[in-house]
């Protein structure tokens, strides 16, 4: 029996990879999603344990609250005095201090070389002293000695082509500077530290460049023998200034590598869902094709009963198909995880993601995880096909065309799908708008919901596909003539067919239509909200539109002639009323550039913070009850505590605001923060925006490399980039369930030739030519990707203005022109999967196909 | 359960009648639409014995089939095999039935195409979870002419040797019941006739009670008694020794 299933696939070995793609390429995804977050932890891992090798205690800044990976606050520096009492202690062998910090590399055309998200760091090393704390090896030259040189590591050097003994020029406090390049070094043992880029000084010329005389940012120690790193901890301790703290080696390691763990996991989930998303698309895959071989296989199922087979043989014989292949999908999409794992990575950093890399880590988690959900999600998508094959009467074996019996439930479906719908939405609904639940749960109501949303749309497409069948094979009837004419026919003679694979690339656009509906109303937003408040005629911002500026910039821009206003907004991290928020800072000339709407207060009020006042957006003066004149403390990265009074409430435009939680007036901020930066500052020129004024200011900012000057548009699309760039990379991440619901296609259309050999041998017989067949069955392709689309760009707006409503989302625009090039792709995918069906239906010879049985 | 002996060929033969069916009425739709495709049908089945059922088409004869073999249930009234009366047995138990006590031959053979014609033939054995037993196999299959046949597929077997396998698979689990369905229908003459010998022979070697529905005279001819069936009822019976001749003379006056 159990021979039957499985001698059964090997004769059906098309059918079967193609059913196991749909497996493939969902495990791939989850596999090389694991494959590569362990990877990349494993790299960092090694780096922290190998920067720490020889030291057993690192004193370094407390930063206030947790620190946060995006975060460009660095911990606060301490007085170098300390240094000293650490070296006295008796259980201490040595100690040194080192300074670190942020500064850009310049590259050979002027501009700053991007570390794609990533920090550029800058260290202090102590060249001629004892080297044994320092994590750095040289690759090349020397240490950098003195005021005028430079180390830099050697992925910078190599992708920016530096060579030591050239000048590269360096922008840390101020602008840019030149350096000699002395050497060439890595990190940890690795070139590059997820493609950061590091600039390395000579201790006291750090110190210098960073404003830090007499301080220090860390100090590594060694222990002295006899001494454990826990009691050098303790001994360190009391000594500490309450802006420092002290950890062994290893919990330093350890915190770095919870610190970037925690980043990971955030992509790992990320990556994982849409994992999920292609393998739930892959059983809609799974079960039609299995649905459609049952179907095709009602004689030979039926013998098996004549000859004694009982249902539960016959269940298990499906089963044990779906399990074969889903072993062997799985397998396959492990291992091809591994190269998808380079691929993701890939995607990552063209996004502008980069991350470290080391040997290739496949832990027993991954293979694990992998097999058992791609086997279980297979076996999961043939129950239903297995449970109508059980449902084959013995008496199928003698009768001609006998069809299965019709579920008991068969003529509810359409009132099931519906009541599946509606309890989906309501599910949705509840994860999305009811108060106090966890955002554990809430995502798991908004997930299981879209899932069941998509189920039950497919439950109800098989009432629709008739009906939009009818419509949309209209244009096929008129371009295909009778060959148009017979794939409409075709499209709707089994609506459970046509319905089911259709769903499948259903879910793809609809998942693809939300996000791109919700762009679009962010940039609306965004856009309408730039024009409502500002008043300037250019904005300051980083090259890469959202790292913070330096404040010399902005200084050097007030220098440039008929510049009337030129105003930054600073900000940073803060903590008020418990929790992490934004801190922004102003001054009083922010008025002329920047115009918002205020509850309380006015335009005036920016200029009238003086050094404790502050003011918060309505929202945020809401949900914590302020009013003008209530106190509001502010925690800044440093642990002291800023005692403010509110001075004004301002109503944000709904596409974003200005400005954070809580701003505050540049004077005070630039007295509490380290190292002050600007987020973005605004310009008003005598004149507008003009060609000169334009070169002017452009020319002005020659030694700031990261800044950049746009008018109010380009700000505007600067900012729409950054959109379009996480669209793109939804976009990319999401054509892998596309992919899938094409193979379905593909697949459904074989089986439909296959099944139909006959028809189209007498087809052939009464003069339909071989292009005609081939047209046939590329318009009954292009009809049910229609159908597809048809289904799911409206569930895709509709989940849109779910979410939308539920995130307070500000504006609902359906951008048009994007919906109709997802249907045209619709289309373009329709004729793709026709490729190969239309083929074998072309290549089908007449004489043979009319005595085919 | 029925009274077994052991013939000398070892091959198990019910005491008494293999099939016993009783006033079978077979109706289908409803109202003024119904259709009666059996009016009261009494059948009697000896073990060894070889009945030709035959009728113009439409007469009712693969109903009746259909209904003796369990595959279908009559409307009223029952049917009895092995002493086992099946018509209100569950899916389980009909499954349980068939194994022991059911074989079939089909006017289409319904040979699974992915197995040699070897698996085909021991597959009833397999479903049911029993060891073959290599001599019985060896013997069927010599006596079917398939000894160097073995390891084809369907497809590469002649439509005669095809049905050849499908007789062999009906036989392997020496059931109480043959029932073949048209077995000669999609042969030609002369390969129809070496299948008519064969379930000729397995019915005078093995002592194998058979029911054969057909339309062919020639066919007919070689059964130990002939029902003729016409508009659902059992018209005339013929017995061992009619000639072909005799069966087209029923025939022609039934039409």
């Amino acid at each position: 029996m159990f021979l039957v299933a499985l001698k059964g696939l090997a004769g059906r070995k098309l059918r079967a990879v193609l059913t196991a793609v749909a497996i493939v390429l969902g495990v791939a995804m989850i596999s090389g999603t694991y494959v590569l977050t362990d990877t990349i932890k494993a790299a960092f891992s090694t780096v922290f344990t190998t920067v720490y090798a020889k030291t057993d205690a690192v004193v370094t800044g407390k930063v206030a609250f947790g620190n946060n990976a995006n975060s460009n606050n660095l911990p606060p520096s301490f007085s170098a005095s300390l240094l000293g009492k650490v070296r006295n202690l008796p259980g201490v062998a040595a100690a040194d201090g080192g300074i670190g910090d942020l500064a850009h590399l310049v590259g050979r055309d002027g501009k700053v070389i991007s570390g794609h998200g990533a920090p550029a760091l800058a260290f202090s090393v102590h060249s001629g002293g004892d080297q044994r704390f320092n994590p750095l090896t040289l690759v090349s030259g020397a240490w950098p000695v003195g005021a005028h040189e430079i180390d830099i590591d050697e992925h910078t050097a190599s992708t920016a082509h530096y060579e030591v003994g050239q000048s590269i020029g360096v922008i840390a406090r101020g602008p840019t500077t030149k350096y000699r390049i002395a050497g060439i070094v890595k990190i940890g043992g690795v070139s590059s530290l997820g493609g950061a880029t590091m600039a390395i000084f000579d201790f006291p010329t750090a110190q210098r460049i960073f404003h830090k005389e007499g301080k220090l940012d860390s100090i590594d120690i060694a222990a002295a023998n006899g001494t454990s790193p826990a009691q050098l901890v303790s001994e360190i301790k009391p000594l500490l200034p309450p802006t420092a703290e002290v950890r062994t080696a290893q919990g330093q390691a350890k915190q770095a590598t919870k610190d970037t763990n925690g980043f990971l996991s955030i992509i790992n989930d990320f990556l994982l869902a849409f994992g999920g998303v292609a393998l739930f698309v892959g059983t809609f895959v799974i079960a039609n094709t299995l649905g459609i071989t049952i179907a095709q296989r009602t004689r030979e199922l039926a013998t098996l009963r004549t000859l004694g087979a009982n249902r539960r043989q016959v269940l298990l014989s499906v089963l044990l198909e779906a399990l074969v292949i889903g072993i062997v999908a799985s397998i396959t999409g492990l291992f091809l995880g591994l190269a998808l794992a380079k691929g993701l990575n890939a995607v990552f950093v063209h996004f502008g993601l980069n991350l470290p890399q080391a040997g290739t880590v496949f832990k027993t988690r991954t293979i694990v995880v992998a097999l058992v959900v791609g086997i279980l999600v297979t076996l999961l998508a043939a129950l239903r096909p297995a449970i109508r094959a059980t449902r084959v009467p013995p008496i199928s074996a003698v009768r001609e065309g006998a069809v299965l019996p019709v579920s008991r439930f068969a003529r509810f479906s359409a009132q099931a799908a519906l009541l599946t719908i509606g309890g989906s939405v309501a599910l949705m609904l509840v994860g999305l708008f009811v108060s106090g639940l966890s955002t554990t749960q809430r995502l798991l109501a908004i997930g299981v919901g879209a899932a069941a949303v998509f189920l039950g749309v497919a439950m109800l497409a098989k009432t629709l596909v008739p009906p939009l069948a009818r419509v949309l094979g209209w244009p096929a009837t008129e371009i295909g003539g009778a060959a148009g004419e017979l794939a409409r026919g075709n499209a709707m003679r089994n609506p459970q067919r046509t319905a089911s694979t259709a769903s499948a690339l259903m879910i793809g656009l609809a998942l693809v239509t939300l996000v791109s509906v919700l762009a679009s109303g962010l940039k609306t937003t965004f856009s309408d909200a730039v024009n409502s408040i500002f008043r300037g005629d250019y904005a300051l911002t980083a090259t890469d539109n959202f790292s913070p500026i330096s404040v010399a910039s902005a200084t050097a821009l007030k220098n440039v002639p008929g510049a009337n206003v030129v105003s930054g907004v600073r900000a940073g991290d803060g903590k008020a009323f418990g929790h992490r928020i934004n801190v922004t800072a102003v001054s009083g000339d922010i008025a002329k550039v920047i115009v918002v709407k205020w509850q309380d207060g006015s335009q005036a009020t920016p200029g009238a913070l003086r050094n404790d006042g502050a003011f918060v957006s309505k929202d945020y003066a809401k949900k914590h009850h302020l009013s003008v004149g209530s106190p509001v403390a502010v925690e800044v990265p440093s642990g002291k505590r800023l005692h403010l009074v509110l001075r004004g409430i301002f109503a944000p435009p709904k596409g974003g605001s200005p400005y954070g939680d809580v701003t505050i007036s540049t004077q005070r901020f630039d007295a509490e923060y380290q190292n002050p930066q600007n987020l973005y500052a605004f310009v008003d020129m005598a004149g507008g925006v003009t060609a000169a004024n334009t070169a002017k200011l452009t020319k002005a900012l020659g030694n700031f490399p990261d800044a950049k000057i746009a008018t109010a548009s380009q700000f505007k699309k600067n900012q729409e980039s950054g959109i379009d760039t996480l669209l793109n990379l939804l976009y990319v991440l999401l054509s892998l369930s596309i992919v899938i619901s094409l193979f379905g296609i593909v697949n459904t259309l074989v089986l439909t030739v296959f099944e139909r050999t006959r028809e189209l041998g007498m087809l052939r017989a009464i003069g339909m030519t071989r292009r005609q067949v081939r047209r046939m069955i590329r318009h009954e392709s292009i009809v049910t990707a229609l159908i597809g689309a048809a289904l799911g760009i409206p569930v895709g707006v509709v989940l849109a203005l779910m979410v939308g409503r539920a995130i307070k989302y500000p504006a609902f625009t359906i951008p048009v022109g994007t919906l109709v090039v997802f249907v045209i792709a619709a289309i373009l995918a329709g004729l793709l999967a026709a490729i190969l069906p239309a083929r074998r239906a072309g290549k089908l010879n007449v004489l043979q196909a009319l005595q085919y049985e | 359960m029925a009274v077994r002996e052991e013939s000398k060929d070892g091959v198990a033969v019910p005491a008494n009648a293999a099939v016993e069916a009783r006033d079978l009425v077979r109706r289908y739709g409803e109202g003024s639409t119904a259709v009666e495709a059996l009016r009261g049908v009494d059948i009697d089945v000896r073990s060894g014995e070889l009945v030709a059922v035959m009728g113009p088409s439409g007469s009712g004869k693969s109903t009746l089939m259909h209904i003796l073999a369990g595959l279908d249930k009559p409307t009223s009234g029952t049917v009895k095999i092995a002493g086992t009366e099946i018509t209100e047995l569950d899916d389980s138990h009909l499954t349980r039935l068939r194994r022991k006590h059911i074989g079939f031959v089909f006017q289409f053979f319904n040979l699974l195409p992915m197995l040699d014609a070897e698996e085909n033939v021991l597959l009833p054995l397999s479903i049911a979870g029993e060891k073959p037993d290599k001599a019985w196999l060896d013997e069927l299959l010599g006596k079917m002419g398939l000894d160097k046949r073995r390891d084809h597929r369907p497809a590469e077997l002649s439509g005669g040797e095809q049905q050849r396998v499908a007789i062999a698979r009906s036989l392997v689990s020496k059931p109480t019941i043959l029932f073949a369905d048209e077995p000669t229908g999609n042969l030609d003459s002369k390969t129809g006739g070496e299948i008519l010998d064969l379930i000729r022979d397995s019915v005078d070697t093995y002592g194998q009670t058979t029911v054969m529905v057909t339309h062919e005279p020639r066919a007919a001819s070689t059964a130990d008694r002939i029902l003729f069936l016409a508009d659902g009822e059992i018209v005339q019976e013929l017995h061992e020794g009619s000639t072909a001749a005799d069966v087209l003379a029923v025939m022609s006056s039934l039409r």
